[in-house]
């Protein structure tokens, strides 16, 4: 035991999960923006932004997130020199955030079509029948109702999107959980299992909230028909 | 005008005038494109060739221009289809404030009048869901009123209600009829076309069979279809 609590002396793991926290953070706000543009997109009468959703769902969404991670930090950071911010490891930080904000964003997107399917027709009928264009009926007639069906599917997005941001290990953030967990395996083989178990109920500490407050959140603002 | 639906054939060569003013019934037996041909009126479908015109613009086929022409167009749906997530207050002046950029204020005022019209301003704080099928019909046509339409387009508006709540639908719908709107009204309800109708239009088979006024159709049909449309629902 007294083995088990010099582990937190040594290693700072509430930093390390900090640092997931705020990758998903950002990179969920900005999935959710670039996912109901998307959306939008999908649901449009505009063929061409139509097959621009459409494909744009089916790249992401069928690319390993290692590899768009990955290629965040080799391709586009060391290759192309794209900096994103002055100091390196914000930088790489940044860049992990877009990644995984461009992976999710087809999750959403796809969470939302599911939203809007769930808005009867007869809604954009009438939107469009007192004069409302495209964009005023999905605003203020579509939208709202589809993100209200739409809860459940976010949420598991977003709990997807905790969990994937260890992936940004793969984009070279090594002040992520992940990454520490691997460092602290490394130096203290004698405590693998218990250094295991520590992450995986850290993660579970941080997603259960989530999924009971979309539960609750699904059921208290559905709309009633 | 003309309309598809794939091989078949939904509305075939219709040239129907509508006066300014004038309340016409559409009746006709199920699947003969009544319904079609109200919903192309306000182009909820698109029509293959012909023109729809009202006062004197031709209906565009798509954007703003349309957008502008269907703010002119009042529908009430056989569904209601009352915005779900909002009150029925926000229903009447969503039109008004978004469309026609009206203060709010001002639409609320005029949703408070409209409602009271048609008997529902004491449920202008509730969502739709909690009012009964006939008040929120009630609702749509306030709602419909509130963008003061040239034309109202009623498609079967009270074929989902309960029998106890059609006549307070229609009396509001009589009513409207007798301060002049322009009404095109399509329904199973000939209690309604005898009483407000200026005219009566039969339609089968894609096709208006016959015009007249309620008086003469209702007692002396001159198609076939129509004698035999009028035997079957009036034999009871």
């Amino acid at each position: 035991m007294e083995n088990y609590l010099s582990l937190f002396e040594t290693y700072d793991v509430p930093a390390a999960f900090w640092v997931n926290i705020q990758l998903s953070f950002w990179a969920a706000i900005f999935a959710l923006v670039i996912g109901t543009v998307l959306a939008l997109f999908r649901i449009s009468p505009i063929p061409s932004l139509q097959w621009f959703g459409a494909a744009y769902v089916n790249i992401f969404r069928n690319t390993p997130l290692t590899i768009i991670l990955a290629f965040g930090f080799l391709g586009l950071f060391s290759v192309m020199q794209v900096s994103l911010a002055g100091d390196l490891n914000a930088s790489l930080f940044r860049i992990a955030i877009v990644g995984l904000a461009l992976y999710h964003a087809a999750f959403v997107c796809e969470a939302i079509r599911s939203g809007v399917n769930t808005v009867p027709l007869g809604q954009a009928e009438a939107a469009r029948a007192i004069g409302l264009g495209f964009l005023p009926a999905a605003r203020l007639v579509i939208l709202p109702q589809a993100f209200r069906g739409a809860i459940a599917p976010l949420g598991n997005v977003l709990i997807a999107l905790i969990k994937n941001s260890t992936v940004a290990a793969a984009g070279s953030v090594a002040t992520e959980s992940s990454s520490l967990m691997k460092t602290m395996i490394e130096f203290r083989s004698d405590l693998v299992i218990p250094i295991f178990l520590t992450f995986a109920l850290g993660f579970v500490i941080l997603v259960i909230p989530i999924g009971l407050l979309t539960t609750w959140a699904s059921r208290k603002l559905a709309v009633a028909r | 005008m003309n309309k598809h639906f794939g091989e078949l054939h939904v509305l075939r060569d219709i040239n129907l005038d509508v006066a300014r003013g004038e309340v016409v019934v559409v009746i006709g037996p199920s699947g003969s494109g009544k319904s079609t041909l109200c919903r192309a009126i306000n182009r909820l479908e698109t029509i293959d060739d012909g023109q729809i015109m009202i006062d004197g613009e031709v209906l565009p086929a798509e954007g703003k221009a349309l957008a502008k022409l269907r703010a002119d167009v009042g529908m009430v749906f056989q569904s209601f289809n009352l915005f779900a997530h909002k009150s029925i207050l926000e229903n009447v002046t969503l039109g008004p404030i978004k469309v026609k950029g009206m203060k709010g204020g001002e639409a609320k005022e005029l949703a408070m009048s409209l409602l009271k019209r048609v008997g529902v301003d004491n449920q202008a704080q509730k969502l739709p869901a909690q009012l009964s099928g006939g008040q929120q019909q009630r609702v749509a046509i306030a709602r419909a009123l509130a963008m003061k339409p040239k034309v109202m387009l009623f498609d079967e508006p009270t074929s989902a209600l309960d029998p106890e709540m059609i006549n307070e639908v229609l009396d509001s719908m009589v009513a409207l009829a007798k301060e002049g709107m322009t009404m095109i009204v399509v329904t199973h309800e000939m209690g309604f076309a005898r009483k407000a109708a200026d005219r009566v239009v039969f339609m089968a088979d894609g096709q208006i069979m016959e015009e007249a006024t309620p008086e003469s159709f209702f007692t002396n049909p001159q198609s076939d279809r129509a004698k035999d449309f009028l035997g079957k629902i009036l034999s009871h």
